[in-house]
């Protein structure tokens, strides 16, 4: 049995109790998505605005639990300044790791190390951010929790492109 | 009942359960969740057992004799079950797989024949989604207008306006008792006033069954469902009851084998009911499972569950003012005699779901989320809330461990 401490990492409760990049976009030019957990009844809402294939600027909003809001902090962070196609890489290598079978981020780091730690404009990335949400695979019911933001930011992506 | 009358009859119950004997995390398990689904006692199990090898057979028209052993097994648990809530008949009992398709039942058969245009069907905010979604489905098909009475501050359905609500209306679906307040509704008020318009009155008992003693007569209902896996019994089966002549009158609802009494290129003749509702082969071991509980619970005796969920309920309600104040809310009546024993809490502002992970770690089963209830959050203005829910087995020990727990939650959170 996997103890509370791998699922409550002091970096998720300080990205729970101090969420980054937290409000509204302007909508156009900006592209919203909302996300529901139908389990708990959280709800996510993203906000994206991609200029010339770059994300310029996210922001997430609506309401959830200590994993779900702390997966779209990070997340806006990890994302942010980056370019479509590596935005949607990190989303699969943080599915990945999200998997029960998956070997974790750094099974798939192709897709992170060229560029986790580099400079990406919000200046404040770190691949350990990330990680840190790596506990939760051991407890199954959270996986939604901590899928949720990305996969709402797919639905943004995808929507900014129909 | 006094504390320790309390806690000798959840001793005796307790024992019978064996699934609560188990450990959770290298602690004893502390169950606090029968609102979503109850734990069964060894009867249920090995009557369970004891059909499947002894009188395992498809029902009704086998000329053997096993096969009329179960046919036997079943209709007895039909006439059992009739019993338990005073219908009228065993013929007006339906099996379904659970409320949820009991009131689908009602909707698509009854509402697909009687409802149109014009029509409208009332319903109540604090319904659980399995006596909304079917109302709004056939509602989009058949065009009639879906009504909400609304929740006061105090977990009460408001009722100032209910005559002009039901006026026009031909239904009013209400549950007897909230899955998230525990609000007792005033069931037999609202049918006289469903009936005085001319309505009929749909009961969902999916909490009042297996916590009160049931009366369909006495209540005044048209339809009322419940659900086995809540009172003791097997997943899988569920009841409609409803008066013999609306039955009659209603179509069939799904069609194929024992529905029958001829089938002819050119058309079908109905079963008689309650067969007319009861299409292909029925979850006999289940049926015979509910057979057994609705007699356990008979032994324990119904009135005695009930005084032992008021009794443990004012404990939990006093247990929890006394060690978290304001810090924790609990959402509806606050007179134990008006509610039933779920204890929806608001806890300082821990999330539901970190709140349950962490009662998890110490043992504490309760449930975090909607309730299927998405209406009633919004009323109350939550995205969710976590749930403990009382039942027989459960005692004053129990109560306390979520108390403790919940101290341990605020710890970790407090960091």
């Amino acid at each position: 049995m996997a103890g509370l401490e791998d699922l409550y990492r002091e970096i998720i409760l300080d990205h729970y109790r101090n969420p980054r990049n937290r409000g509204e976009l302007e909508v156009p030019p900006a592209v919203q998505a909302v996300g529901f957990n139908p389990l708990c009844g959280d709800e996510v809402i993203v906000y994206v605005d991609v200029q010339d294939g770059v994300i310029t600027d996210v922001s997430t909003g609506g309401q959830g639990c200590s994993i779900s809001q702390s997966s779209a902090s990070m997340m806006s962070t990890a994302i942010k300044g980056r370019s479509v196609a590596e935005a949607r890489r990190m989303v699969r290598a943080f599915k990945h790791m999200m998997s029960i079978h998956g070997t974790g981020i750094g099974g798939t780091g192709d897709d992170l190390d060229d560029d986790g730690d580099s400079g990406n404009g919000a200046g404040d990335v770190k691949l350990g951010d990330l990680e840190a949400l790596r506990g939760v695979v051991k407890f199954p019911v959270r996986i939604k929790c901590a899928t949720l933001s990305w996969n709402t930011l797919v639905q943004a992506l995808d929507e900014t492109f129909a | 009942m006094s504390n320790g009358g309390r806690d000798r009859f959840a001793a005796a119950t307790k024992a019978q359960f064996p699934l609560l004997e188990r450990q959770v995390h290298g602690r004893p398990i502390v169950y606090l969740d029968s609102a979503a689904s109850s734990q069964k006692p060894r009867c249920v199990l090995d009557a369970m057992n004891s059909y499947y090898e002894t009188i395992n057979a498809n029902v009704h028209r086998g000329a053997y004799e096993i096969a009329a052993q179960a046919t036997e097994a079943m209709e007895a648990a039909r006439a059992g079950v009739a019993r338990f809530v005073n219908a009228p008949s065993a013929d007006e009992i339906v099996f379904t797989k659970n409320v949820t398709e009991a009131i689908n039942l009602v909707a698509r058969s009854w509402g697909g024949a009687n409802l149109g245009p014009g029509d409208a069907v009332v319903i109540t905010e604090m319904e659980h989604h399995a006596n909304i979604v079917p109302w709004h489905i056939m509602a989009a098909e058949k065009g009639f207008e879906l009504r909400w009475i609304g929740v006061e501050a105090d977990g009460q359905l408001d009722l100032a306006n209910l005559d002009r609500l039901l006026d026009g209306a031909k239904l009013l679906g209400v549950t007897a008792m909230s899955n998230v307040l525990g609000t007792l509704n005033p069931i037999r008020r609202l049918a006289d006033a469903a009936h005085d318009a001319g309505a009929l009155m749909l009961v969902d008992a999916a909490q009042y069954v297996p916590h009160l003693p049931t009366d369909v007569q006495a209540l005044g209902a048209d339809f009322l469902g419940f659900t086995g896996h809540k009172m003791c019994g097997p997943t899988g089966i569920g009841v409609l009851w409803a008066r013999a002549e609306l039955l009659e009158a209603m179509p069939p609802f799904l069609g194929g084998g024992e529905m029958i009494l001829d089938v002819r290129k050119d058309g079908f003749l109905p079963n008689h009911i309650p067969h007319k509702f009861e299409a292909g082969t029925p979850p006999i071991a289940e049926i015979v499972g509910l057979g057994a509980a609705v007699q356990y619970l008979d032994g324990l005796g119904m009135d005695r569950v009930r005084e032992h969920e008021v009794s443990l309920t004012a404990y939990a309600l006093r247990t929890l003012e006394e060690r978290y104040g304001s810090q924790l809310a609990v959402h509806g009546p606050s007179e134990p005699a008006c509610r039933g024993g779920v204890l929806s809490m608001s806890f300082r502002d821990i999330h539901p779901h970190d709140l349950s992970q962490v009662l998890d770690d110490r043992g504490v089963c309760v449930r975090a989320g909607h309730h299927c209830a998405k209406p009633l959050m919004r009323h109350l203005g939550v995205p969710a809330t976590t749930r403990a829910s009382l039942y027989v087995y459960n005692d004053t020990s129990d109560v306390d461990a979520l108390a403790d727990a919940l101290g341990v939650a605020g710890e970790f959170f407090a960091r």
